[in-house]
């Protein structure tokens, strides 16, 4: 099912510049495996080698925080928006 | 205190406009409001407080102005480079409105002097540019209790929020518990960003500060403002209470200012991985 992902600037290096691009799959884990198979080392930026959600990076399922729903095994469906929100401290 | 004939017509468009009025327009100026950073969120934050009329603008700030700041931080003209920002900024700001008492803070925020700085001040505006300064304020602001309005940039995207003290409602560290490990995130300086991009970011922290000395409106409270200049887009996102929060949750481990460098992961005595990533009150 294709969900909408939102790269941020910091990521879109591996995107190729894209700031959405399209995403397959039920869960939020398979979003990014289907964008590391497409964009490889982009999961690696997004969620650390044993599989879990850093403290420092962000994923939203439309305007909620995957931890507060099912975190990586969140299901999304068609017209879902996933946005990646790593924390910036520019000032 | 009552208003001067000048100040009357300095506030004219305040004092008729419904939600400040001259009751909101005298809490303005009984207000004070420290900036943290005299850089491109500082910028436009602490200028539009003081042509409002913010009674008392503090300005935290160690950092001599570059000709690299010049293409975002207003608050400082070419004739600048090399002075200190916060008399830059302190000119600048007299210059703009000479109601406004502003208090130069010129000192590396750290956990021996953040309690000082911080405690006489009504709000606090985040400006600054790294993440050891982002959590120091984060952590005195809940332990002080006072609110922090929220601003970061990175090239051509911001986040602004507003973080009350307390429970129930969301902090830096409910949003980021922790911070990236140093060398992960580039600085402005290495990765560019767009000159306007923190005068609309610096701009909605000057709204919130605003709106919470006034009690006008609804804060940007457990709501995370995001703004993508490229793609011309806002949205927010839900910020939510975090219960295991080590300094607002039920049970905090953060119960004091901690030494911010051995945080993110330098050893004391230790060169930080790029000069950009020394802990500072210096903003991009």
């Amino acid at each position: 099912m294709p969900v909408q992902v939102k790269v941020p600037t910091i990521l879109r290096t591996h995107t190729g510049g894209e700031g959405v691009v399209s995403g397959d799959g039920a869960t939020v884990r398979e979003i990014l495996e289907d964008l590391d198979a497409r964009y490889p080392g982009f999961r690696a930026r997004v969620v650390s080698d044993d599989g879990g959600l850093y403290r420092f990076v962000n994923l939203y399922v439309n305007d909620e925080d995957v931890r507060y729903l099912g975190a990586l095994e969140t299901e999304v469906k068609d017209g879902d928006v996933l946005s990646i929100l790593p924390a910036v401290a520019g000032g | 205190m009552s208003f001067t004939e000048d100040q009357v017509r300095r506030y004219a468009r305040h004092i008729i406009l419904p939600g400040i009025g001259v009751d909101g327009q005298r809490k303005l100026m009984d207000a004070g409001v420290l900036v943290i950073g005299a850089g491109g969120l500082g910028s436009p934050a602490a200028m539009y407080l003081a042509a409002a009329g913010v009674g008392t603008i503090g300005l935290v700030d160690f950092d001599r102005v570059e000709l690299s700041n010049l293409q975002r931080q207003l608050l400082h003209d070419t004739d600048d480079v090399g002075r200190p920002k916060v008399e830059s900024a302190r000119d600048r700001l007299a210059s703009l409105n000479p109601n406004v008492d502003v208090v130069a803070h010129e000192t590396l925020l750290s956990s021996e002097n953040a309690f000082d700085v911080l405690r006489a001040y009504d709000v606090v505006v985040d400006g600054t540019d790294n993440f050891p300064v982002r959590y120091l304020v984060n952590d005195a602001c809940q332990m002080l209790g006072k609110p922090l309005v929220y601003g970061s940039i990175y090239q051509w995207e911001g986040q602004a929020s507003v973080f009350l003290p307390g429970p129930d409602t969301p902090c830096y560290r409910c949003l980021f518990p922790e911070p990236p490990p140093p060398g992960t995130v580039p600085s402005c300086a290495e990765g560019g960003v767009f000159g306007v991009l923190p005068g609309i970011v610096g701009s909605i922290q000057a709204v919130e500060a605003i709106k919470l000395v006034l009690g006008t409106g609804e804060a940007l409270v457990g709501k995370l403002l995001l703004y993508d200049a490229l793609r011309n887009e806002f949205t927010t996102v839900k910020l939510r209470w975090d219960p295991d929060c080590p300094v607002c949750g039920k049970h905090p481990t953060v119960t004091e200012l901690i030494d911010y460098e051995a945080f993110c992961g330098l050893a004391p005595g230790q060169a930080p991985p790029e000069a950009e990533h020394t802990p500072s009150a210096r903003e991009a």
